[in-house]
């Protein structure tokens, strides 16, 4: 068989390019990245003496006035704007797609409506909310405030992104960011639970009917749990995006002040690109590497041998 | 089927308008803004309000520029978002039609491990590669350009490209491949003869995908393009949202700009795009 032998070596040398490729610019340089995050590497010129952890001591640090503080700032904001973010995707993606399969008329039109967002960059949801939940000042009212005092709600105007206000460690000024990411990603989500439902046979349906149950304890008993590994995969895709979101938090409000909408991306690319910190800058691309790594090896892994088994 | 007075059917419909009007919102914001005057859209009180006639002067101002505001149009980067996108559209499609065709019907010893190795680079934040990365398109002279950008999107492209298409051809009965190898053919004989001619549903799912992801980036354009007239449209656009003195009509305008194609292929191929969207959470 040393034909067939030849050809599985042609067959490695046709991904070789990738296969390098790969090498290189993921895993080497992650690798790279981390000398970067372990020395001392601050300013233009590059410096690779080591200081070991110190970088990530420092990001951690407890002490010090509220730029001390950034990097802490940044982890809690991401873990609230995680969560929120997450459940109103799955809320609102699960309920839409519960309604457009309930053979409605015009289901195109709708779905298409939901999903166009996704079609869209960051930069420009981020410039349109920007736009939406600007607050302005006082004595000129933008956005959603200028709206609310022409109808006579004018009391219920609020700082939106720029609030400073905080419920325990959540500050509210993520709520804008959480409502614009929402409306980017809900229909996404919508479209995963929809292509879930449609691949649940009509029979099952029909013989639960038979059996008298109703249309609730149907959803509840029978579809909900079939739809379980779809929300699990959403979760995981939906929460390795918001672990490393950048482009719409950086278009729509920046760090704002306070840091009230800082996230680590931001941080990154400002102590890294601005301030030429390249072993903080490095150390933050660590953290956030490892939480994503966090979601996302379980979930590759278990998807993988589920394929292998198949 | 009687027709019949149904209280939940008409709920469900009120419910699915309602959101659709709440999801339009953003849409009536940039088309009402885009039509407006600079003098109108500073008018805080009509913010909300229809514009008074149809004005396309912030379209014009957005693709050429308002010199005397120091403000650059949208023109040039629109066209370097097209040099960007088509050909790195291209070279990463060709990749992973290669690979996943390998990877499917030639399984050689360790693609088991290499698969799921090169998936994960699909999820890394970029943000852990982006300092190595700057450097070396600079040692190798690709810093700062645009030919850069689509080495940069090419290579982190690989692992999407290479799951569609292995997804994809996964699905070609193995018979096919069989039959063509009893004629003779090698592995790239197959490829040529037997998987290339029925790849065309495959390459479409794969070239919007890729084309809307590069289109929309930010990150590694903002990291990698410093000079104005070489960054792409979406970098453009987040300047001209965040500079001092903001002419929303302007930038409304440029938004639209900078959403206008991709918006387009959504609406014309909903269905490919979709496939590539649920591709996307591994199992295709």
């Amino acid at each position: 068989m040393g034909h067939a032998r030849r050809e599985r070596w042609i067959a490695f040398l046709m991904v070789l390019p990738s296969i390098i490729l790969i090498a290189i610019f993921v895993y080497g340089f992650i690798g790279w990245t981390t000398a970067v995050s372990l020395s001392k590497w601050d300013g233009v010129e590059p410096d690779y003496s080591w200081v070991g952890l110190d970088n990530f001591r420092q990001l951690f640090s407890t002490g010090g006035g509220v730029s001390a503080k950034r990097f802490t700032i940044d982890l809690w904001n991401t873990l609230f704007f995680t969560i929120l973010f997450l459940a109103t995707c799955i809320v609102f993606g699960l309920l839409l797609a519960i309604l457009l399969d309930q053979n409605v008329k015009g289901e195109g039109i709708f779905r298409t409506i939901y999903l166009f967002p996704m079609s869209l960059s960051f930069v420009v949801t981020g410039v349109v909310w920007q736009w939406i939940f600007a607050p302005g000042t006082e004595r000129r009212l933008r956005g959603v405030n200028a709206l609310l005092h022409n109808v006579g709600l004018g009391a219920l105007r609020w700082g939106w992104y720029t609030d400073t206000n905080t419920v325990g460690s959540f500050h509210v000024a993520l709520i804008p960011v959480i409502i614009a990411a929402s409306w980017q990603l809900v229909g996404y989500t919508m479209a995963m639970y929809l292509a879930g439902l449609r691949a649940i046979p009509d029979e099952l349906r029909e013989a639960a009917r038979v059996d008298g149950a109703s249309e609730v304890k149907l959803y509840r008993h029978i579809i909900l749990p079939i739809l379980r590994p779809i929300t699990l995969s959403a979760l995981i895709v939906l929460g390795h995006t918001s672990l490393k979101i950048f482009d719409l938090v950086y278009t729509m409000t920046g760090k704002g002040p306070g840091f009230v909408t800082d996230v680590p991306g931001i941080f990154m690319f400002e102590t890294t690109f601005q301030g030429n910190h390249y072993a903080q800058g490095a150390a933050i691309s660590m953290v956030m590497l490892c939480m994503v790594a966090l979601v996302i090896i379980p979930y590759l892994t278990i998807s993988l041998r589920r394929e292998v088994e198949l | 089927m009687t027709r019949h007075f149904d209280p939940m059917k008409i709920g469900i419909y009120l419910l699915l308008i309602v959101f659709a009007f709440l999801f339009l919102v953003p849409v009536y914001v940039m088309l009402v803004s885009s039509l407006k005057t600079f003098a109108e859209v500073q008018d805080l009180s009509r913010l909300w309000a229809l514009p008074a006639g149809l004005n396309l002067e912030s379209f014009t101002s957005a693709w050429s520029g308002i010199p005397d505001k120091g403000l650059r149009g949208l023109s040039q980067n629109l066209l370097n978002s097209v040099n960007l996108t088509v050909p790195a559209t291209i070279l990463s499609s060709m990749l992973g039609s290669l690979n996943g065709y390998v990877l499917s019907k030639w399984k050689f010893r360790g693609a088991d491990v290499v698969f799921p190795l090169m998936l994960f680079g699909m999820f890394i934040p970029y943000q852990s590669v982006l300092i190595p990365l700057t450097l070396t398109l600079s040692a190798i002279g690709l810093g700062g350009t645009l030919w850069g950008l689509v080495l940069v999107h090419v290579v982190y492209g690989i692992p999407i490209t290479t799951l569609i298409f292995r997804n994809y051809y996964a699905g070609v009965p193995t018979d096919l491949v069989e039959a063509a190898r009893i004629d003779g053919a090698g592995i790239l004989g197959v490829y040529w003869r037997v998987i290339f001619p029925i790849s065309m549903p495959g390459f479409v799912v794969v070239i919007i995908w890729q084309f809307t992801n590069i289109w929309n980036e930010f990150l590694f354009a903002v990291s990698i393009l410093q000079k104005p007239e070489l960054q792409p449209i979406t970098v453009a656009l987040r300047n001209l949202s965040g500079s001092q003195i903001k002419e929303w009509n302007m930038v409304m305008a440029g938004a639209i700009i900078a959403a206008l194609p991709t918006l387009l292929i959504y609406v014309v191929m909903g269905r490919y795009f979709i496939r590539g969207l649920l591709a996307g959470s591994v199992k295709g």
